[in-house]
């Protein structure tokens, strides 16, 4: 659609750019392929007889059970997540459509989570997980999560673009409120739902000193704590074992996203995320 | 019926509520609350402004506040205009699309505590990548982490790294939403490329790139985890920002109570932030 | 602090009651970091479980604890929540604070016994001292090191050097660096004499040219520090000067998570390094090399590092009694000594070298014993009342003085200046 005014040379430029910056840009994944690869001695020395080997694998598959971490980051995501969607749709379609005293002051509390740093309230969180007999447990690393303001934020926005008058017919129609945020207002804000998943997700895919505080067994640590013995620069990096760690835990998200990588962009283009 | 209202208003927000105050508010005031009277760890000493008088006297909390307000103001325009130019590339016809679409978004699913540790070796002078490149082109290696000048630098390229491409979905997603038919009736009118962009897509990006600067302004101030593997705030702090340097005070000199005044100095400043986004969101923007 | 502190008196009174009705079992919880190379959770758990062996009324739960740093985050945090682990390794500079909090026990306090007696006494000198404040003991040492000189023979020898004679003070240090350093034609270095690490750790390296230049840093009851000391800055300026006048080892500071790999790959003939990484490094050389006492200036030097056992107070009787006992066994010598195989951490006590099976390590393979010859030579690690912001103020002024912000004599001073004003009250 943008043809006619391209002439090939900028065209060519552009996509030169493109494709620079994209280098660029997959090259620690690159690299981490090279050192896992690579007995530890050609970590930092590129040549193209390099001998491939597989130990560095079989050394950080020995090192950490990777499986249990793996499923214990989806678990944890997964679980936040679903807490996070339920608590944010019912907080802010009451923030978006109902009046009540307060309504402002509340919403204006709730803006200011967004700002308040989770990694600061450590000490006091972790009592408060304590006293809930909450430590090293799933629940545990998600409790400080599970009302985000971000997603409040996001839905009551939302939802005040969506016409009062759906909700008017749903109403007439006998529906209960709940019935009416589950038929009315869920599936117009699927966009935003996705966006806020996007988010969320990555967040706790990457999140690290909370659980480390807060998990003490295999039972519930996530990948990324599991990972920082290996990483830990205090101890003098070995590229070739972490970058070997560091494929296996993302593997599983990587290979999916090649496969269905044209299925989630074009499911994420038909919300038409905005 | 405004009687119902209020009630349901209570319950549906009760959980999120509840939730909110025992892990955000109550913590929040204790925080406020021990920044006034407490002394190093030990809390309830008395009412007492040493902590404020402390932190004005503190050169190095100047310097990281400076850092901060300088990675913020560098990462956030970079890493968002970043996103959008790459999603204007994905989203049109360059060779290798979903190829490039992968190499864009691969940051966002390496984990930052082991990515850190490869970034750590593209920087690490002697034997790192970078300098290996420059070498070939016959430059002189830099000291990228070790040297003052450079090193908060040196932090905000990964930082860009991290996050364009996560941003770049949203970008994705949003071009993908807007209709053909304006862009023709706009190329009908003979709007050159630029003319195209400026007045048919960046406003209709409008929405996302709020939705997007919310979450970059954030984060230039909420994550720190490549410090703790990179530089550690140095050398001589030329690297530390704000929320490292909390952590510090907290947990490597025992300093709650100073780690309190500084949180409630940055929660001044996010507040203030968000209020002046928020009030352009409100007043200018129909969000969608 | 102890606002909790009657909830835990009662929740521990009833899991006493509780446990010695079904059986006098008790639970101890302890938490360790791991700091040098090479994943050593395993190491642990084995040993910990020979002690559940040995042990049976007694059920330890060994948690991983990241790095140091996270560790502490960890334990400030649970004793805070009144819900604590019992015992903990961790830095054994963090005692003044520790003592400070109200959070550790003596070990004298549980060493009541002849015996027990005796084994306080066992263990280096040298490595009591970080440990030992107002006469009682608060931590005992266990993943402990000094700082040792790693040196690359081929290197040496390529160099026309002699590979068993390592620079034995400055000046052969410079003289031999300057050998060691090799040039392409542009001028980039392709090979450098020397590197002392100036991250993580700079106030570590330094201390150890303070040291060999006639000073400690700080007195033994942690309330004042030296800082400005002519001698002090004179071991400054000679660190910067084998950067920027020499041209012996690279300017601006040097990173210690990356430097075991630069000495590997041959990029620096020498590099100063923990012996904790003496394992990592003899498994990956694949040239000869060699392991040495620091060089001297006035004298040998170098600080003591690592970690020490602490036993919180937030625990029972016999909770104590038991943390006592797995400490015990954690340092007896045949333990301590299938420890330092391991890491190539010192063993703790003379006595751990007199076993046999560290007896024939140490004979296959010297450098093991190069950082237990030098503690003899050892000062503290420096340790102050408020000791992490302390640390941090000589930590930075280092690092001013390298990357060439500030003179070594400016930045000495004003770390000094700041350092006296933090630590006024805790003067009697």
């Amino acid at each position: 659609m943008l043809k006619s005014a391209l002439s090939p040379l900028t065209r060519g430029f552009s996509s030169s750019v493109a494709w620079a910056l994209g280098l660029f840009w997959i090259f620690p994944l690159i690299y981490a392929l090279w050192a896992a690869f690579h007995p530890t001695a050609y970590a930092t020395h590129f040549s193209l007889t390099a001998p491939l080997t597989l130990d560095n694998f079989v050394a950080a598959w020995h090192q950490a059970p990777f499986l249990r971490y793996m499923l214990n980051t989806v678990a944890i995501a997964l679980l936040i997540l679903a807490f996070q969607l339920v608590l944010c749709t019912l907080a802010g379609y009451a923030l978006a459509r109902l009046s009540f005293w307060g309504r402002e002051l509340i919403f204006g509390l709730i803006l200011m989570q967004l700002m308040v740093v989770p990694e600061i309230l450590i000490v006091e969180n972790y009592q408060t997980v304590a006293s809930l007999h909450a430590v090293d447990t799933y629940i545990g690393v998600g409790l400080p999560y599970f009302a985000s303001a971000f997603g409040i934020f996001l839905l009551r926005q939302t939802f005040k673009t969506i016409p009062q008058e759906l909700e008017d017919a749903a109403r007439v129609e006998g529906c209960s409120l709940l019935q009416i945020i589950l038929r009315v207002y869920v599936p117009l804000a699927r966009p935003t739902y996705l966006a806020f998943a996007l988010v969320s997700i990555s967040y706790h895919w990457n999140n690290f000193l909370w659980p480390l505080v807060v998990t003490n067994t295999e039972s519930s640590r996530p990948l990324t704590v599991g990972m920082a013995i290996f990483g830990a620069p205090e101890s003098g990096v070995d590229w070739s074992v972490i970058s070997a760690g560091t494929l296996i835990s993302v593997a599983p998200l990587l290979i999916a996203f090649l496969m269905f990588q044209r299925q989630f962009t074009q499911s994420f283009i038909r919300a038409g995320v905005k | 019926m405004i009687r119902h209202q209020q009630i349901y208003a209570w319950l549906l927000l009760l959980p999120a509520l509840a939730l909110l105050t025992a892990f955000t508010y109550v913590p929040t005031i204790t925080t406020i609350w021990d920044s006034f009277t407490g002394t190093g760890m030990q809390a309830h000493t008395g009412f007492t402004l040493d902590n404020y008088r402390f932190l004005v006297e503190d050169d190095v909390f100047w310097q990281v506040l400076g850092n901060n307000l300088e990675y913020a103001a560098v990462t956030v325009p970079v890493s968002v205009a970043l996103a959008m130019a790459m999603a204007l590339w994905v989203n049109g016809k360059v060779r290798g699309q979903s190829a490039l679409r992968l190499a864009y978004f691969t940051p966002t699913i390496l984990p930052m505590i082991s990515v850190a540790n490869i970034w750590l070796f593209f920087y690490t002078p002697e034997i790192g990548l970078f300098n290996t490149l420059l070498g070939w082109f016959g430059l002189k290696g830099l000291n990228w982490l070790g040297d003052p000048d450079l090193s908060l630098y040196s932090l905000m390229l990964m930082a860009v790294w991290k996050e364009a491409g996560f941003f770049m979905i949203f970008y994705l997603a949003a071009l993908q939403g807007i209709s053909p038919d304006l862009y023709q009736a706009a190329e009908l009118e003979g709007a050159s490329r630029w003319n195209r962009f400026r007045r048919v897509t960046f406003p209709l990006l409008m929405p996302t790139t709020l939705f997007v600067l919310i979450n970059a302004f954030l984060n230039a101030f909420k994550l720190v985890d490549h410090l703790f593997i990179l530089t550690k705030g140095g050398p001589n702090n030329a690297s530390n920002l704000l929320l490292y340097y909390i952590y510090e005070n907290a947990f490597s000199f025992f300093d709650t109570a100073y780690a309190a005044a500084l949180t409630v100095v940055l929660l001044v400043i996010l507040v203030v932030l968000a209020v002046i986004q928020f009030g352009v969101i409100e007043r200018r923007v129909h969000y969608r | 602090m102890l606002k909790s502190g009657k909830t835990s008196i009662i929740a521990a009174l009833l899991a006493t009651l509780l446990s010695g009705a079904v059986q006098a079992r008790t639970n101890l919880t302890m938490y360790y970091p791991v700091a040098v190379g090479g994943p050593l959770t395993s190491v642990v758990d084995s040993m910990v479980s020979d002690f559940e062996k040995q042990n049976p009324d007694i059920d330890v739960n060994a948690i991983y604890a990241g790095n140091y740093n996270d560790a502490r985050v960890k334990a400030l945090a649970a004793l805070e929540s009144g819900a604590p682990a019992q015992l903990a390794v961790m830095f054994s500079i963090d005692v003044h604070e520790l003592m400070d909090l109200g959070a550790i026990v003596p070990f004298d306090q549980m060493a009541q016994t002849p015996a027990d007696k005796v084994w306080l006494k066992s263990f280096y000198p040298a490595l009591m001292k970080n440990g030992q404040v107002d006469g009682k003991t608060w931590g005992i040492p266990f993943q402990r090191s000094t700082i040792v000189m790693y040196y690359n023979k081929d290197l040496f020898r390529a160099a026309g050097l002699d590979p068993d004679h390592p620079p034995a003070d400055w000046k052969e240090l410079v003289s031999m660096g300057k050998k060691l350093t090799h040039r392409d034609a542009t001028g980039n270095a392709s090979q450098w004499g020397l590197m002392i690490p100036s991250t993580g750790y700079p106030y570590w390296m330094f201390q150890a040219l303070a040291k060999q230049n006639g000073q400690v840093l700080m007195n033994q009851a942690g309330t004042e520090t030296y800082f400005d000391k002519p001698s002090v800055v004179e071991a400054l300026s000679f660190w910067k000067s084998m950067g920027s006048e020499y041209h012996i080892m690279p300017e601006g500071t040097i990173q210690w998570g990356t430097l075991r790999k630069n000495f590997l790959d041959q990029k620096t003939a020498i590099m100063w390094h923990s012996t904790g990484n003496l394992t990592a490094v003899k498994k990956e050389a694949n040239f000869d090399f060699g392991v040495a006492m620091l060089p001297a200036k006035k004298a040998l030097g170098s600080p003591t590092g690592g970690g020490n056992f602490y036993i919180f107070k937030q625990s029972t009787p016999e909770q104590r009694e038991a943390a006592f006992r797995l400490v015990k066994f954690m340092t007896s010598p045949e333990e301590a000594a299938k420890w330092s195989i391991a890491t190539g951490y010192m063993g703790a006590s003379p006595a751990a070298y007199q076993t046999s099976s560290l007896q024939d390590y140490v004979k296959d393979f010297p450098p093991a014993a190069v950082a237990r010859d030098q503690l003899k030579y050892a000062t503290a690690e420096l340790s102050t009342h408020q000791a992490g912001r302390v640390r941090k103020l000589l930590d930075d002024a280092i690092q001013a003085a390298l990357s060439g912000q500030e003179s070594p004599e400016a930045a000495l001073t004003s770390a000094q200046k700041r350092a006296s004003r933090i630590l006024r009250r805790y003067q009697r």
